[in-house]
C-alpha cells in the first residue's frame, strides 16, 4: 500500500516540452510512471520522444487522456499559473516542482485552491514517489526500495540521504514525499502524516524538517492527539546563524522563532524518537521498529 | 534584500502614507544645507544601514544647528556603526536621511508580514511602539492586533477599523489611520514585500498620523524574476556579504559562518544537515554553501573557489548526494578547480547517488590528495581530523 500515488497513477507533466520537464518526464517514465500527457500551450499535437501526447491545455489533457494527477515543472514566472490550471481542470493532486515563484504568487496559489479540491505538493519540492509503482518528481529512482515506512520531507538531497541509509538497511519505502522548502506550501506535514496514519502499508513514518516556520510544532501536536504509529524525526539547520536565509526561501529563523532546538522541544514531547544526527538517522528507524 | 529608510520611505510616500520632509546626505556639508532648507529647528539626523537599533547604537540623534548636523554628520560618516543587531564590526555609514522632528504624543506599531502557516499577508498593529515588535510579542503577545488577508482581496475595510478601534484612536487619526492600514497592505502586496514595518507610526500633538521610521524587506525571488526592477535599482551592494553577493550571482547559496571547516553540498537541507553533522562531531563549519539541485560543471567549480578563498577554512568537506547533479560532473568540477587555484588545505569528498563510480573513478584518477569517506558520519570524523593535523603542521611555520 501507499498514499497519493500507486502504478495506475495517470500523470501529466506542464512543461514536458522544457528541458527540465523532458528530462525528467523520461526519468519518470523509465521509472515505469504512467505518463500519459504533457501539456505546453502552443505546442498542443506534438508527440513527447514519440509515444506521450502533448496539448495546449490541461483541459484537453485530462478530457482525451483521463490524467489525474500532474508534475509541475514550468518555470517561476508561469508555475502558479498553471497548477490553477490543473486545478481548474479538476486534477486531484498536483506536484509542484518548481523553484523560485515569488512569495506573493505562492500566496494567490494557495487562496485559488482553497475553493477547489485540488492537493498541492511543492512547490520547490522533489516530488513524491511510491517505490516501485510511480515517481512524480526529480529524485534518483535507484535509491528506493519497496517496503513499509512513510517518509516525509521538507527537503530534496536529504531525502535521499535518509532513504539511502534506510534501503541499506532493508528497510523499505512505502510512499516518499518531499513538500518542499518554501514559505508557503500545499501541503504540511500533518496533511501528509494523516495519510501515512491512515494507510495500512505503512508502518512507521521518518519526518524530516528543518528551521523556519512552524510546521514541525503543528506536527508534534497533531501525532500527539492521533498518531499511533512510531514517529523518527530529524530537524536541519541546529547551527543555522538567525536572520538567514538557508538556501530553501522557508529555513529563516526569524525574530528567534522556528529555530531547531524549540522544533525538536516539541517532537519530543509529543513522543517522537528524535535523531540529532543525520547519519543516524537509517540505524535509528531500526533500532525503533525492532523494539516495536 | 533590505531597502533603507528614506528609499522605504520614498515608497511609501506614493502610497500616500504620511511622512515627514527630508534629505538626503552623504557629507557633512549636505547635512548642514539640509538643516537650513529643512527650515525647523528641531531636526533628526538618521545614519543609513541595513540593520536596527540605530538609535541605542548612536546613529540617531536630534539637532538644533546647522553646525551641529555637520558635527554629527562628520562623526557618522565613513566609520562603522555598532548595534545591538550588526555585530562588533558595525556597518560602514555612507548616507544620512535627515528629517524635520515632529511632536510625539503617542508611538504605535504597525506592521505587515508574511503568515507562513495561513499563506496570506498578515496587518499587525500595537499600542507599544518604538520597540522591537519581538520583544512585545514575547511579553505579551495579546498587544499585537492582527488582521490576515486574502491577497486578491486586499485588506478590506472593516479589517482597519479593527485594527484602529484596538489602537484607541479617535477623529482624525482614526480616519487617517483607515487609509494608511489599506495602503500599507496593497503596498506590501504590490511590492512583493517580505517585510514591511512602520515602527513608530506616531500621533503628534496635533493629532496627526505620521510614519516616523520604516522597514522594508523585499522577496528575493521576485526580484530574481524581475518583478520589481525600481526596486532592484536601490540594491545597495555596501549592505551584502561580498562571498554571499558573489555566490547569488552564480547560482550558488552561500552563507559565511565563522567557523574553519568550509562544506560544499547539494541541497540546502543536506547543506544545513553536514553543518550540523561537523559540529556534532566537535568541529565548526565555516560557511553554507548549497550548489544546488542541478549545478554545472562550471558552479562546482566557482563554488569550490569560493570555499577556498575564505582565510579561516583549514579542510575542505565535499558532501554531495547526486539526484540531478551527477557524481561525475561534480567530480570534474572540483578537478578543475583544485587545478586552477593552489589549494593547500585537506579535501574530503563524500559522494554518492547518481553515477557515483564514474565520479570516484575522476577523483582517483587525477592523481590530486583527496580524502574519500564512506558516508556522512565518515566524512566528518575525517574532515575534523584533517583540520587538526593540518594546523598542527602549519602552526610551526607560520
Amino acid at each position: 500500500m501507499s498514499i497519493l500515488v500507486n502504478k495506475d497513477t495517470r500523470v501529466v507533466v506542464h512543461g514536458i516540452t522544457g528541458s527540465a520537464g523532458g528530462f525528467h518526464a523520461r526519468a519518470m517514465i523509465e521509472y515505469g510512471t504512467n505518463v500519459v500527457a504533457g501539456v505546453t500551450p502552443g505546442k498542443g499535437g506534438q508527440t513527447f520522444d514519440g509515444k506521450v501526447p502533448v496539448f495546449n491545455s490541461c483541459e484537453e489533457a485530462v478530457r482525451r487522456t483521463g490524467a489525474n494527477a500532474g508534475v509541475c515543472f514550468v518555470p517561476g514566472a508561469f508555475a502558479a499559473d498553471s497548477v490553477m490550471e490543473a486545478a481548474a481542470a479538476g486534477i486531484p493532486l498536483v506536484v509542484c516542482i518548481t523553484e523560485g515563484i515569488s512569495i506573493m504568487d505562492e500566496c494567490r496559489l494557495r487562496a485559488f485552491l482553497k475553493d477547489t479540491s485540488t492537493r498541492m505538493i511543492g512547490p520547490n519540492c522533489p516530488g513524491l514517489i511510491t517505490p516501485g509503482e510511480a515517481k512524480l518528481g526529480i529524485m534518483p529512482g535507484y535509491i528506493h526500495k519497496k517496503g513499509d515506512i512513510g517518509v516525509v520531507s521538507r527537503s530534496g538531497t536529504l531525502t535521499y540521504e535518509i532513504v539511502w541509509q534506510l534501503s541499506m538497511l532493508e528497510l523499505g519505502q512505502s510512499t516518499c514525499v518531499g513538500i518542499g522548502g518554501d514559505p508557503v506550501q500545499g501541503s504540511d506535514f500533518v496533511d501528509i502524516l494523516k495519510l501515512f496514519h491512515a494507510d495500512p502499508g505503512t508502518r512507521a513514518v521518518v519526518m524530516a524538517g528543518e528551521i523556519g516556520g512552524t510546521m514541525e510544532e503543528d506536527a508534534a501536536a497533531y501525532i500527539r492527539e492521533h498518531m499511533r504509529k512510531p514517529v523518527i524525526a530529524f530537524v536541519g539547520g541546529q547551527t543555522a546563524p538567525p536572520g538567514k536565509r538557508m538556501g530553501h526561501a522557508g529555513a529563516i529563523i526569524q525574530g528567534g522563532k522556528g529555530t531547531a532546538a524549540e522544533k525538536y522541544r516539541a517532537l519530543r514531547e509529543a513522543g517522537v524518537t528524535c535523531v540529532l544526527d543525520p547519519a543516524d538517522v537509517g540505524r535509528t528507524v531500526k533500532a525503533v521498529l525492532g523494539t516495536c | 534584500m533590505n531597502l533603507h529608510e528614506h528609499q522605504a520611505k520614498q515608497i511609501l510616500s506614493r502610497y500616500g502614507v504620511p511622512l515627514l520632509t527630508g534629505r538626503l546626505a552623504e557629507t557633512p556639508d549636505e547635512a548642514a544645507r539640509a538643516y537650513r532648507e529643512l527650515g525647523v529647528p528641531v531636526v533628526v539626523v538618521k545614519a543609513q544601514i541595513h540593520a536596527g537599533g540605530r538609535g541605542k547604537g548612536g546613529g540617531v540623534r536630534l539637532v538644533r544647528s546647522a553646525d551641529e548636523a555637520r558635527d554629527f554628520a562628520a562623526k557618522l560618516l565613513g566609520k562603522p556603526l555598532v548595534t545591538p543587531q550588526t555585530g562588533p564590526q558595525g556597518r560602514v555609514v555612507r548616507k544620512l536621511w535627515i528629517e524635520a522632528g515632529c511632536d510625539v504624543e503617542r508611538e504605535l506599531y504597525l506592521g505587515c508580514v508574511l503568515d507562513r502557516k495561513l499563506g496570506q499577508p498578515v496587518l499587525m498593529a500595537s499600542k507599544e511602539g518604538g520597540v522591537e515588535i519581538e520583544e512585545v510579542a514575547a511579553r505579551d503577545p495579546s498587544a499585537i492586533l492582527k488582521q490576515p488577508f486574502d491577497v486578491a482581496y486586499g485588506l478590506r475595510p472593516f479589517q482597519a477599523r479593527a485594527l484602529g478601534w484596538g489602537l484607541g484612536l479617535q477623529g482624525e487619526a482614526f480616519t487617517s489611520f483607515l487609509s494608511l492600514a489599506a495602503a500599507v497592505a496593497r503596498m506590501f502586496v504590490d511590492r512583493d514585500c517580505s517585510l514591511l514595518e512602520i515602527n513608530p507610526l506616531v500621533v503628534t500633538r496635533q493629532g496627526a498620523l505620521v510614519a516616523l521610521d520604516a522597514k522594508m524587506a523585499i522577496d528575493d525571488r521576485a526580484l530574481e524574476l524581475k518583478k520589481q526592477p525600481e526596486l532592484e535599482a536601490m540594491r545597495d551592494v555596501h549592505e551584502e556579504d561580498p562571498l554571499e553577493r558573489e555566490a547569488a550571482q552564480h547560482g550558488l547559496n552561500y552563507v559565511s559562518m565563522d567557523g574553519n571547516i568550509g562544506c560544499m553540498v547539494n541541497g540546502a537541507g543536506l547543506a544545513m544537515s553536514t553543518m550540523d553533522l561537523i559540529q556534532l562531531a566537535g568541529g565548526r563549519p565555516a560557511n553554507f554553501l548549497d550548489v544546488g539541485g542541478g549545478a554545472n560543471k562550471d558552479q562546482v567549480s566557482k563554488a569550490f573557489k569560493l570555499l577556498v578563498a575564505n582565510p579561516s577554512v583549514r579542510a575542505v568537506l565535499i558532501n554531495i548526494f547526486g539526484g540531478i547533479l551527477r557524481c561525475d560532473v561534480l567530480a570534474q568540477g572540483i578537478v578543475d578547480a583544485v587545478k586552477e587555484v593552489h589549494v593547500k588545505v585537506p579535501i574530503v569528498v563524500r559522494l554518492e547517488g547518481t553515477n557515483v563510480g564514474a565520479g570516484r573513478d575522476i577523483l582517483r584518477a587525477s592523481g590530486l590528495k583527496i580524502i574519500a569517506a564512506a558516508d556522512m558520519s565518515d566524512a566528518a570524523k575525517k574532515v575534523i581530523e584533517a583540520a587538526g593535523i593540518k594546523s598542527e603542521v602549519l602552526s610551526p611555520k607560520s
